[in-house]
């Protein structure tokens, strides 16, 4: 072999370029690594300039060596292929190969190395990592907020009764199967509620809200079996009536006294907080957007022009304003527009600030869904002599649906993300309460494992929500 | 007779309903408003604000009234907007194609920052930057200036100040040096098209966009100087720096982190953009002699573009609208100010938060309107 050419390396040199390139890259990483894990300068005796640039033009000219086109070398072609195709791409591979190296040290030390994990108070705490002690006292706080500890065990019970209730659906036989909808639309919500309005508040405060819940759901549960001549009157009149029976002639409130539940100690809501509500107001506004969404959806191409625009008009105004906004008014404004002596309690007020915001958004995912369904559908189901709920409900919505599936799962994950505005009206989920953690005297200047903290939780749940989704989007995927 | 019952009553009622609702509401709103002898109006507006704003765009102290109070908020608002939107386009952009580089680090880097930002709360992320990142700034006396002439601390990041003369020489200057690129390109289209002659316009708007503002220097009397920002004790312990721009932290904590969340979701909507071209578009282009870099500008961009514009339309608006978030911080933006302290001092509920409101709305309705104009202007046009 002749002497080494400058030209671009092939072939016939292609051991020299090989073991010079690869030495090269390998002292350029090499020099970085010392440099970031054991504060070692190899290059000390170079100018600081050269020696701060030393590496990253030693890394070039080997990656530059080492780009043989089809050398033969199964790993060698892979390299060059992904990491290496030219000389932009080296500069900005080397680039991140050295920010990694740079930054594992002081991330690894404050995350585990020089963090203290022992001990519960502030004294522990010397070393320059992260202090999660800090977390380790205030866990209980950021999970369950100002709920009383002894009572904390409620939030757990009902927590873990509505996962196992809800995983019903894994273990459903096929002869089961057909009424899962009619179980996840319809009987589980209504559980849900009652755990969390009677079992974790225990209280009086949500009796107004619930016996609305209860009625529109036992309307719904009674509307099947209607003909559906009457369907429409019947649910003009059916779920109001009932609300007022429910209120105003079974007298519950009466068989509890004020402030207990068979025993129950009454936790208002100003006192729930942390993670847990978080997950609580999520849930609602969840199955409460859903509906309104798909109702506003429906309403925006119906062929009815007031019914139209009224559609549009809610929509546009919930979308045009931020939620921030929203929550003020409910928090100010509400109240003012209704009867002195009626009270909505703040919690309620807060979730239905939240699910009407976020039902504008899900209107319009479902509309695109709506949209992009081929005209023949509608055809094919008046036909067949469908009328307008039974078409929608048995045809158009499962397929708009599935097509919608990940722009419904966009507007959840924001809604979950948007939990801590909640803030606005007093309601102090995690975020919140890391706020109030971080101004207590005795634990001063922890903000950041708070938050790096808070940040892990969230980031795990969105980022499971919207693995989730992806699975579901491929599940239901039907080619057409 | 197509007149039917069946047609009119679902109407009715959905009407009635929400006329009933309404009305319900404003007749509460009333009695309330009577008995908490609380008048409806909007003349306090006008009336004196006594409350300071620590940071404000325009003059503003508290002896202006309440309306001039909304503008600062307002102007704070649009300047965040502002800001955030054009470093969320550009971090965007760039992530958006760097998500789509056959180099693998590239790639996987750029999916890493998008799926690490999109899923932390924004607030969380403000609430970061604000308490956590920023407070590990040094004081101002600590300080190490940037270049010699930022200086990035606790109180806030000081920039020098551009002291001008005879600005608005120079700022004619370059509107002239705009007018005539758009002049000339016009002109070099219609050559083009006619002779297939083409002129080097890059060239000669770069030329005219320096040459232009130059000459007012040297002969339309403009001179420019800088004050940069020198440290001043005024205690013992306590340093400010004086003279230059300071840039208060809570608008750089917003800013960062609005920018850095928004950039994912703009990202996101340019690599399905580009991805939405099809491949053979590419391998026509390319096959027809056009370089890569031509390929990109010439035949994808304006494809994908089309693609793009919309779903990053709504992006600005979110960025917009989250910008309110400002008020968790204590930045004085248009619902810290206005729907904050203004209403606590007035009481003024339903005035203030229906102005608010329809504010956010109007600047949502303008963006979408300036969105749409453009995107009909690059639609395909069919004939």
């Amino acid at each position: 072999m002749s002497s080494i050419n400058f030209l671009k390396p092939d072939r016939t040199n292609l051991n020299t370029f090989l073991y010079l390139g690869s030495f090269l890259f390998f002292i350029s990483i090499l020099d970085v690594f010392l440099n970031s894990f054991f504060r070692l300068n190899l290059t000390d005796f170079l100018p600081n300039f050269l020696s701060f640039l030393l590496p990253l033009i030693l890394g070039f000219v080997g990656l530059y060596f080492i780009r043989i086109e089809y050398s033969g070398i199964k790993n060698l072609d892979l390299l060059n292929k992904h990491i290496n195709t030219n000389n932009f791409n080296a500069v900005l591979s080397l680039l991140i190969i050295f920010i990694i190296i740079k930054s594992l040290p002081p991330i690894l030390s404050w995350f585990v190395i020089d963090a203290s994990f022992a001990g519960d108070t502030k004294d522990v705490c010397t070393g320059s990592g992260a202090c999660w002690t800090y977390i380790k006292v205030w866990m209980r706080r950021f999970m369950y907020g100002m709920y009383p500890n002894a009572e904390q065990w409620r939030i757990n019970l009902s927590f873990v009764a509505l996962v196992l209730l809800g995983s019903v659906g894994y273990f459903a036989t096929d002869k089961f199967k057909k009424y899962l909808t009619l179980y996840y639309v319809v009987i589980y919500p209504l559980i849900a509620f009652l755990f969390i309005f009677f079992f974790i508040s225990g209280g009086p405060v949500f009796f107004d809200f619930s016996y609305g819940i209860i009625a529109a759901i036992l309307s719904i549960i009674i509307g099947f079996f209607i003909p559906s001549k009457f369907k429409f009157y019947y649910f003009l009149i059916v779920p109001l009536a009932l609300y007022v029976i429910l209120k105003y002639f079974l007298f519950f409130e009466e068989y509890i006294e004020l402030g207990k539940l068979d025993g129950l100690n009454w936790v208002e809501t100003g006192a729930w907080g942390g993670l847990s509500l978080t997950f609580i107001i999520s849930f609602f506004c969840l199955i409460f957007c859903f509906p309104i969404g798909m109702a506003f959806a429906l309403g925006r191409r119906s062929e009815f022009p007031l019914i139209r625009y009224i559609s549009v008009g809610f929509i546009e105004f919930w979308r045009g304003v931020p939620l921030i906004t929203v929550l003020f008014m409910s928090a100010v404004m509400f109240p003012m527009f209704l009867p002195e002596d009626f009270f909505i309690d703040k919690l309620v007020r807060a979730i239905i600030a939240i699910s009407l915001f976020e039902a504008a958004y899900v209107a319009e995912v479902i509309r695109g869904g709506l949209q992009a369904l081929p005209r023949g559908q509608y055809e094919a189901a008046k036909s067949l002599g469908m009328g307008y709920w039974k078409m929608h409900i048995f045809v158009i919505l499962p397929q708009a649906l599935k097509l919608v599936i990940p722009g419904i799962a966009n507007t959840f994950l924001a809604l979950v993300k948007d939990t801590p505005l909640i803030f606005v009206v007093g309601l102090l989920e995690i975020v919140g309460m890391l706020n109030l953690a971080k101004t207590n005297p005795k634990w001063l200047g922890f903000a950041m494992e708070g938050y790096v903290f808070a940040a892990i939780i969230f980031w795990i749940i969105c980022y499971a929500m919207s693995k989730y989704s992806y699975n579901l989007e491929q599940k239901y995927k039907t080619d057409r | 007779m197509n007149f039917k019952l069946k047609d009119i009553v679902p109407q009715l009622i959905t009407v009635l309903a929400v006329v009933l609702v309404f009305g319900f509401f404003t007749y509460n709103a009333q009695i309330n408003m009577e008995n908490r002898g609380i008048d409806f109006g909007y003349g306090f507006l006008s009336q004196e604000s006594s409350f300071d704003v620590q940071f404000s765009l325009i003059e503003y102290d508290g002896s202006h009234s309440y309306f001039r109070a909304y503008l600062v908020g307002l102007l704070n608002t649009i300047l965040v907007s502002v800001i955030g939107i054009i470093i969320a386009t550009i971090l965007g952009v760039i992530v958006g194609i760097a998500r789509l580089s056959p180099n693998y680090l590239i790639n996987k880097f750029a999916a890493f920052y998008v799926e690490f930002f999109r899923n932390i709360p924004l607030l969380l992320q403000i609430f970061f930057w604000y308490f956590a990142a920023l407070r590990a700034l040094p004081l101002p006396q600590d300080a190490e200036a940037m270049f010699g002439v930022f200086f990035l601390t606790i109180k806030g990041l000081y920039v020098p100040a551009f002291i001008w003369q005879n600005f608005n020489i120079f700022f004619y200057s370059i509107i002239a040096a705009i007018i005539a690129i758009i002049v000339i390109r016009a002109h070099a289209k219609k050559v083009q098209e006619n002779q297939g002659k083409q002129i080097p316009v890059f060239l000669i708007s770069i030329g005219l966009i320096f040459i232009l503002p130059l000459l007012s220097f040297l002969i339309g009397g403009v001179r420019l100087s800088f004050e940069v920002p020198v440290l001043k004790q005024l205690a013992t312990t306590s340093f400010i720096y004086e003279g230059g721009v300071s840039l208060p932290p809570e608008l750089i904590a917003l800013t960062l982190s609005l920018s850095l969340y928004t950039a994912t979701f703009i990202a996101e909507c340019v690599r399905a953009g580009i991805q939405g071209v099809g491949k053979g578009q590419k391998e026509a282009a390319a096959s027809i002699g056009l370089t890569p870099n031509q390929v990109l500008k010439l035949v994808i961009m304006p494809q994908a573009l089309r693609i793009i514009i919309p779903p990053t339309t709504n992006q600005y608006l979110n960025l917009t609208k989250n910008s309110s978030l400002a008020a968790a911080i204590a930045y004085p933006d248009l619902v810290l100010v206005f729907a904050g302290t203004a209403l606590m001092q007035t009481g003024k509920a339903i005035e203030i938060v229906s102005i608010t409101m329809f504010t956010y709305l109007t600047l949502s309705i303008s963006i979408s309107i300036l969105m749409n104009w453009y995107n009909k202007k690059i639609a395909i046009q069919e004939k």
